[in-house]
């Protein structure tokens, strides 16, 4: 997965779960937990999407690497190589 | 034939909008089938049917809002064929004379009206609910000028009338249950004190809510989250006004439960996995089950012990607002269950299709206000029910175990309690269930 592919699913998988997030006003590195409000049902409802939609088995352990947009995507590209 | 009529979803509605029909006129229903999408002012419902039956005549068209009580639909005993009207007297009506004062005890089926044929025509042409019309007639019965002022009423208020004895009257108007909203067991359906005072103690599982707040004049909402905040502004004050309010607090080692949950969700795919907040839901209804003084609802000076644990799940709306629908029987639930339970619950609570028993009959509510970050929640009850429980932040401390210093994970769990229905200790009874339930999680 390429990074431009992998940014695409993160985001996608954030407005799966809240649908009028403005990722427009959201910075690469902000924290997007805290930025739009997510709460842990929402964060695992996120965790679910982007599971379901890179077929990665994301552990609790692996949380602390998706905190903001560029993180996530680094996480996605380096589990997927 | 009973009437179906805009319920109240909750001590804070005292009007609500019809947002769609679920249902054809014609439709067979069951009782808990979903008939219609209510709009309210913190957030859009289904209604569930009270009874089985046939639907019968849509009264209300989508999009206008009437006060609780309102007749919407007719539902039409299935057993009963195709809508014949029931037991009907054929000689007109002699003259008219005044509705009676009182009503004897004789209970009579909900629905039964004392109606010529012509009558009933004229109120079938005119949408009008018979047992909703107040009869002018001998003995109560209903003329064709009562229906035609229904109508007229009707179209032009789009109130209910509700036929009530004074001292039913005087009642309601003191403890502020709205009679729209109560089953007359009396004469013609009227609403009899005795009434009045079964409608002011908590909901049961099977019916919507019957204590509201008085109807105030109607006015359509511009905003509905300036709506949302006045219905919260108007439950909350009633809450602290009415409510002598007593706080305990709690701090309760949580490493038992997040090893047992860190464990559990390592072996489990994603969608399977559960969030410490379903453990404290867990631990807070069955400590709810274990101490059934604080499991009910205050309401006309005496407690009622709730049908089950229904726990109240406060769920804070992304624009601004909460909402607090019931997990039924969340003491029963298993953890997975719970879990999604929660996950549906919350998903339906922000895109506005709860139910309408599950706004309606919460017995004890829990704020989690963990994920926003602090460690102690003190919260105003929800009336009619007379605790809250508080959960924060799971957060590492510094504690003593067996002699030692250890970093733990800890949770504060509050109650606030209504010292009108239970003392401090029973309070105290409640946490420290909670906090025994916890240090067992592979029980919860």
């Amino acid at each position: 997965m390429n990074r431009t592919d992998a940014l695409d699913v993160v985001k996608e998988s954030i407005v799966q779960v809240v649908p009028d997030a403005d990722l427009a006003g959201l910075g690469l590195d902000d924290a997007f937990r805290d930025a739009l409000e997510m709460d842990s049902l929402d964060f695992l409802g996120f965790i679910e999407t982007l599971s379901e939609r890179t077929g990665l088995r994301i552990d609790d352990e692996d949380t602390p690497y998706l905190t903001t947009l560029s993180g996530s995507a680094d996480f996605l590209v380096a589990r997927t190589k | 034939m009973a009437e179906f009529t805009m319920p109240s979803l909750g001590a804070d509605m005292d009007k609500g909008t019809l947002q769609e029909w679920l249902v054809q006129p014609g439709e067979l229903v069951r009782k808990g089938d979903p008939v219609a999408v209510i709009e309210t002012a913190k957030s859009s419902i289904e209604v569930e049917c009270f009874a089985t039956g046939r639907m019968g005549e849509l009264l209300i068209e989508p999009g206008t809002t009437v006060p609780v009580g309102t007749p919407l639909a007719l539902i039409e005993p299935a057993a009963e064929g195709a809508g014949k009207p029931e037991k009907a007297e054929e000689k007109p009506p002699v003259r008219p004379a005044p509705a009676p004062v009182s009503a004897p005890p004789a209970a009579q089926d909900r629905g039964h009206v004392e109606a010529g044929p012509l009558v009933r025509h004229l109120a079938e042409r005119t949408g009008v609910d018979l047992a909703a019309v107040q009869g002018s007639g001998h003995g109560g019965r209903l003329t064709r000028t009562d229906v035609e002022q229904a109508a007229a009423a009707t179209t032009a208020a789009g109130q209910a009338r509700v036929r009530a004895t004074p001292l039913a009257r005087r009642l309601a108007a003191e403890r502020g249950v709205d009679l729209a909203a109560v089953t007359g067991t009396g004469r013609d359906s009227a609403i009899r004190a005795a009434d009045v005072r079964k409608a002011a103690p908590g909901p049961t599982a099977a019916g919507p809510r019957h204590l509201t707040v008085p109807v105030r004049p109607s006015h359509p909402p511009e905003d509905r989250t300036a709506a949302r905040r006045q219905a919260i502004a108007g439950l909350m004050t009633r809450a602290n006004r009415d409510i002598p309010h007593y706080y305990l607090s709690t701090t309760i080692d949580m490493a038992p439960a997040m090893g047992w949950l860190h464990e559990h969700n390592r072996r489990s795919p994603v969608a399977e996995r559960i969030l410490p907040a379903a453990l404290l839901l867990k631990a807070a209804a069955l400590a709810a089950r274990e101490v059934p003084e604080l499991n009910g609802f205050w309401t006309d000076d005496h407690y009622t012990a709730g049908e089950g644990v229904h726990l109240g799940v406060a769920v804070s709306l992304r624009r601004g607002g909460l909402v607090a629908p019931a997990l039924h029987d969340a003491d029963t639930l298993e953890l997975r269950q719970l879990m999604n339970g929660l996950k549906d619950l919350v998903a339906r609570a922000r895109t506005g299709r709860l139910r309408s028993s599950e706004v309606s009959d919460p017995t004890i509510t829990v704020t989690n206000l963990g994920d926003q970050g602090v460690e102690t929640v003190f919260g105003v009850i929800y009336p009619p029910q007379v605790a809250l429980v508080g959960f924060g932040r799971i957060v590492d401390r510094p504690c003593a175990v067996d002699g030692l210093l250890g970093v733990r994970p800890v949770v504060t769990a509050t109650l606030s309690a209504d010292h009108r229905a239970t003392d401090g200790a029973v309070g105290a009874h409640y946490l420290t269930a909670v906090d025994h339930l916890l240090h067992t999680p592979e029980q919860l």
